[in-house]
């Protein structure tokens, strides 16, 4: 019967599906600049998707608006079939209220290039501040679910290190177990090895594998073509703000049909 | 051959190892430096005879009288007085500082041109100007109305009854507001624009990101200038005679002078008292830099980690 019920919803609900993430005709402007011209892109719910292009494609722009970082001019954006960042109503879009907002980002982790993580607080601070501060959760529980996280990042022996005392692979580490803490149902990279020395993203990626395998969904932007070809169930390439190809990364990426996307591995290789 | 090679290769490798801590150190004659010396023996023998010139050439000075009055309950009321007058007025101009930096970095283009407005007029007149204006008040506005514009005032009160303390107080605070306020702002813009990028990513509220990551942030910018600030308070309120307010340290030993024709030696008094306070003031600066600079880089190690690592040596040695 509940079954049912939840079936219908998927149904009737335009969105409601098994995709995590959904964009349908995305355009994104700056001014006269526009940088996503009609993206369409699903990503199923468990499936780890890579964002690969050229700088200035338009890849890290559309990651950032799948959590509303940024606000898109056309078409639709759904998350678990909720529109991102508005509220349909009949014909009508509403703009959602900054609280709304930010409830709909809780459930979407982030990993930034630059790791972004709190320099005035201590790597175990960096972990449970949002968790209890946000998700309002009992501090113990917190404290003691952060522990396992950035156990699980293999970082036990730092929880009172600040950030600026941490190498950069081990503030990224830092920074997914941050993210992880919240429960998201669904994880974003952006570039999150392309600020490490070239030693350190090997530690990186590892996280991201485990990460992968425990069914997280993933949309990665990544530089990194071996992590998409062993981690990646799909590919998208972007350039010029258009999806200029996708489907299995390992076809993608061992048999280009794109002009485009020929030339732009051929230099990455 | 190329066996032999390596094998010297490596076992050379490893004897400049095993030696490195047979090599003498470099024991080389230190440079000499005379002229600082000759310079600082200059420098130390004219403040040597500055003093001694003080103590017994001067009688204007009277130190006798300075010893006198250096305790005396009227100064140090005053002195107390003046402290007030400085936490106060430095309370009120950064509350004020932080909401008028907020609103100058606000997209709203009302809050922005007020906060903008304000900045130009306070900054743009001289505090002693603005003082004189505010002793003015009662002249200007006898009764101030509270409540909206066009409509018959909810409030209203007689200016003439605010005590002048808190006349000089509200005087020096909002002048010292415009300058609280462009050092928030300058504290706010210094923190990278990724940390409230990753706190909204997190979820959090504006005013969570603003007051949980970027403040405690910036106030590593904000503190070393807030604190001049407050030491250039503490000697800008001996300007509350414009008001005209009397009872602050400056004016209290001014008119201790006056029937007893000793001005000298209570300004000596006066300077003793304003000198005590901001000494007292730059040590307590010191600490708060101290406390906001966690997690900078180049920071000391933490006592909580000093203790974590000599517990895992300790391990490591069983």
């Amino acid at each position: 019967m509940t079954e049912n019920k939840i079936i219908t919803e998927l149904v009737d609900v335009p969105g409601k599906s098994e995709f995590m993430v959904k964009a349908e005709r995305v355009v994104k402007s700056y001014g006269q600049n526009t940088v996503l011209k009609d993206i369409n892109i699903e990503v199923k719910r468990g499936e780890v998707m890579c964002l690969v292009g050229p700088s200035g494609s338009g890849k890290s722009t559309f990651l950032r608006c799948i959590n509303h970082l940024e606000s898109i001019d056309g078409g639709r954006l759904y998350v678990d079939g909720e529109i991102v960042g508005y509220r349909q109503k009949g014909e009508k879009l509403y703009e959602l209220k900054p609280k709304e907002a930010a409830a709909q980002r809780r459930d979407i982790g982030m990993v930034f290039q630059r790791f972004n993580l709190f320099p005035h607080m201590t790597v175990l601070e960096n972990v449970t501040h949002a968790p209890i501060k946000v998700r309002k959760q009992n501090k113990a529980k917190a404290i003691e679910r952060a522990k396992e996280l950035i156990d699980r990042v293999g970082l036990s022996a730092k929880l009172n290190s600040y950030p600026a005392q941490l190498s950069g692979g081990q503030q990224q580490r830092v920074a997914i177990a941050r993210a992880l803490a919240m429960e998201p149902k669904l994880m974003l990279f952006d570039e999150p090895t392309s600020a490490l020395d070239p030693e350190l993203v090997g530690e990186v990626l590892d996280v991201m594998k485990a990460l992968a395998k425990s069914g997280m969904t993933m949309v990665v932007v990544t530089h990194e073509m071996g992590f998409a070809k062993e981690v990646g169930d799909s590919l998208v390439f972007m350039d010029g703000g258009v999806v200029v190809e996708a489907g299995d990364p390992r076809q993608v990426l061992d048999n280009p049909q794109h002009e485009r996307t020929k030339a732009f591995l051929s230099k990455v290789f | 051959m190329t066996n032999q090679q390596e094998s010297q290769g490596s076992s050379s490798t490893r004897s400049a190892a095993s030696e490195a801590n047979d090599i003498p150190p470099i024991k080389a004659i230190k440079l000499r430096h005379p002229f600082r010396w000759i310079f600082a023996a200059i420098i130390v023998a004219y403040a040597a005879a500055f003093v001694v010139d003080a103590a017994i050439n001067r009688p204007v000075y009277d130190w006798p009288t300075f010893g006198k009055f250096i305790f005396d309950k009227r100064i140090s009321e005053a002195a107390l007085v003046t402290l007030e007058l400085t936490v106060l007025s430095m309370v009120l101009a950064v509350v004020l500082g932080i909401l008028l930096a907020v609103m100058r970095l606000s997209p709203n283009p009302i809050f922005k041109s007020v906060a903008w407005f304000y900045l130009w007029f306070f900054r743009g007149t001289p505090v002693y100007v603005q003082l004189v204006f505010w002793g003015l008040l009662a002249t200007v506005y006898p009764v101030i109305f509270l409540g909206l514009p066009f409509a018959p005032p909810l409030l209203e009160f007689p200016t003439a009854d605010v005590p002048v303390f808190w006349i000089a107080v509200i005087g020096l605070g909002m002048n010292e507001a415009a300058y609280m306020a462009e050092i928030v702002r300058a504290g706010i813009m210094s923190v990278d624009k990724g940390q409230e990028e990753a706190s909204t990513a997190l979820g959090m509220s504006w005013t969570q990101s603003m007051t949980q990551v970027v403040l405690p942030q910036a106030m590593r910018v904000i503190i070393p200038p807030t604190g001049n600030e407050v030491i250039s308070m503490l000697k800008t309120t001996s300007l509350v005679a414009a008001v005209p307010f009397s009872l602050d340290l400056y004016m209290r030993s001014r008119d201790i002078a006056a029937p007893i024709f000793k001005p000298i030696p209570l300004l000596l008094v006066a300077s003793a008292w304003y000198l005590l306070f901001t000494s007292i003031l730059m040590v307590g600066q010191y600490y708060l830099e101290k406390r906001f600079s966690r997690g900078a880089t180049g920071m000391k190690l933490t006592r909580k980690q000093i203790r974590e690592a000599a517990a895992n040596q300790e391990e490591s040695d069983d």
